[in-house]
């Protein structure tokens, strides 16, 4: 019998069972655009940038399972609109200060943003008070930047075995602690962790490490994230 | 035919997006053949004569007469870009916008390491133009019709963006010249 298959845009596209769409979509070369996801850590769906209509509804494609004959847009109008809009949103609910920040030309919601298009959002800055956890002596966490992607949490707890990150508080109140709300110092962050580079952002930073590749040959000044473009 | 007319405008910004402009080096005297400018610091005039087919934003605006040739700007442009990430975000002033006003202009004025100002005021003069609650990016204000982000953009960012423009074409920025810093 033949492997299982699905239809991405209007292609057949074989996975293995088990492959969530966007999976099964990597391995046929097709890039979905992602912002939370991260192979290796267990997918949790919380940006939402990788939405895809699979049989009419609109989920998740980093944690909805492939299934056979399965009909999934990615490259539609209307998606694209919806996934430069959840972009800008993160850009506006944050301090997204790019000029100025170490992680600028490495951090992948920029890179989503060139990637898209994105030259100013439709919607209103927010410019909330938040706050830097400078304590530590070797990292920090800079909550103006955070987007609560959750990749630390799960780094943390899955591939450091530490537990270090957690989220505090519900809604627009929601942000990353250490360990439940006590400072970075008093953790058992360290700047080893695997979870420091799991960050997409610039919220959670080695100290003075910052700037030390040029412009011009950042990952993300030439070549737009996830390779070249297609569409947009 | 008469050239079509430019009009320039640095509000609450730094200049850097403007010295981006002369960055075009020797394109330069291109530009001069191909447009005319009008109001602008480069040529320091001062009002409009008259209506102008661009218009570029540098900065966002922090006070009232920003906002006031910003929509003079509107007025007399039928096209209004934001050019860097100041008009496009608010940029590096808008990170007063995360401190409330007041303690602001007290760190300014009063309470700063390096003040000296023993009568404890924070200057009023109605001469002064007023300073907004916080930094606004351009398009928060009056309809902006394209945004080039960078601090600054490239020259070579506003050189293509200048000719797609003038030229009435689509204004589509490869890859390499969209860049937010």
């Amino acid at each position: 019998m033949s492997e299982p298959s699905l239809i991405l845009d209007g292609r057949e596209i074989p996975f293995v069972p088990g492959q969530t769409i966007l999976q099964a979509a990597e391995d046929a070369g097709a890039w979905i655009p992602r912002l939370c996801h991260k192979p290796g850590l267990e997918p949790c769906g919380s940006c939402r940038v990788c939405v895809v209509r699979a049989n009419g509804r609109t989920v998740s494609s980093c944690t909805f399972p492939a299934s056979l004959g399965m009909v999934v847009e990615c490259d539609t109008p209307d998606l694209l609109a919806m996934r430069r809009l959840i972009v800008e949103m993160l850009f506006v609910e944050g301090n997204h200060f790019c000029m100025s920040c170490e992680k600028s030309g490495h951090c992948e919601l920029q890179a989503l943003g060139y990637r898209l298009g994105i030259t100013a959002p439709q919607l209103e800055y927010q410019f909330p008070r938040r706050e830097v956890d400078a304590s530590h002596p070797d990292i920090l966490i800079d909550h103006n930047r955070c987007i609560l992607c959750a990749r630390c949490v799960r780094t943390s707890r899955d591939l450091d075995g530490k537990e270090a990150f957690a989220f505090v508080g519900r809604g627009p109140h929601k942000r990353i602690a250490a360990s439940a709300g006590s400072r970075l110092r008093d953790t058992s962050a360290d700047v080893s962790d695997r979870a420091i580079d799991a960050c997409p952002v610039g919220a959670l930073l080695r100290k003075r490490v910052g700037f030390s590749v040029p412009v011009g040959r950042r990952p993300y000044d030439a070549v737009p994230i996830g390779g070249q473009e297609v569409g947009r | 035919m008469s050239k079509p007319r430019v009009a320039t405008t640095s509000l609450c910004g730094c200049f850097g997006c403007h010295m981006s402009l002369l960055d075009i080096d020797e394109r330069i005297l291109q530009l001069a053949e191909i447009v005319e400018f009008d109001k602008s610091p480069i040529n320091d005039h001062k009002d409009f004569t008259q209506r102008c087919t661009v218009g570029l934003i540098e900065g966002g605006c922090a006070n009232a007469e920003n906002v006031h040739v910003l929509r003079r700007f509107r007025e007399m442009c039928d096209v209004l870009v934001s050019v860097g990430d100041c008009a496009t975000t608010g940029g590096i002033p808008a990170l007063r916008n995360l401190v409330p006003l007041e303690e602001c202009l007290e760190e300014a004025y009063v309470k700063g390491p390096s003040v000296h100002n023993p009568s404890r005021r924070i200057p009023d003069d109605p001469e002064i133009p007023l300073l907004l609650d916080k930094v606004y990016p351009a398009h928060e204000v009056v309809k902006i019709d394209y945004h080039l982000p960078g601090c600054p953009p490239s020259a070579d960012t506003l050189w293509e963006a200048l000719n797609a423009l003038l030229s009435g074409k689509p204004l589509a920025l490869p890859y390499a010249l969209l860049k937010y810093d």
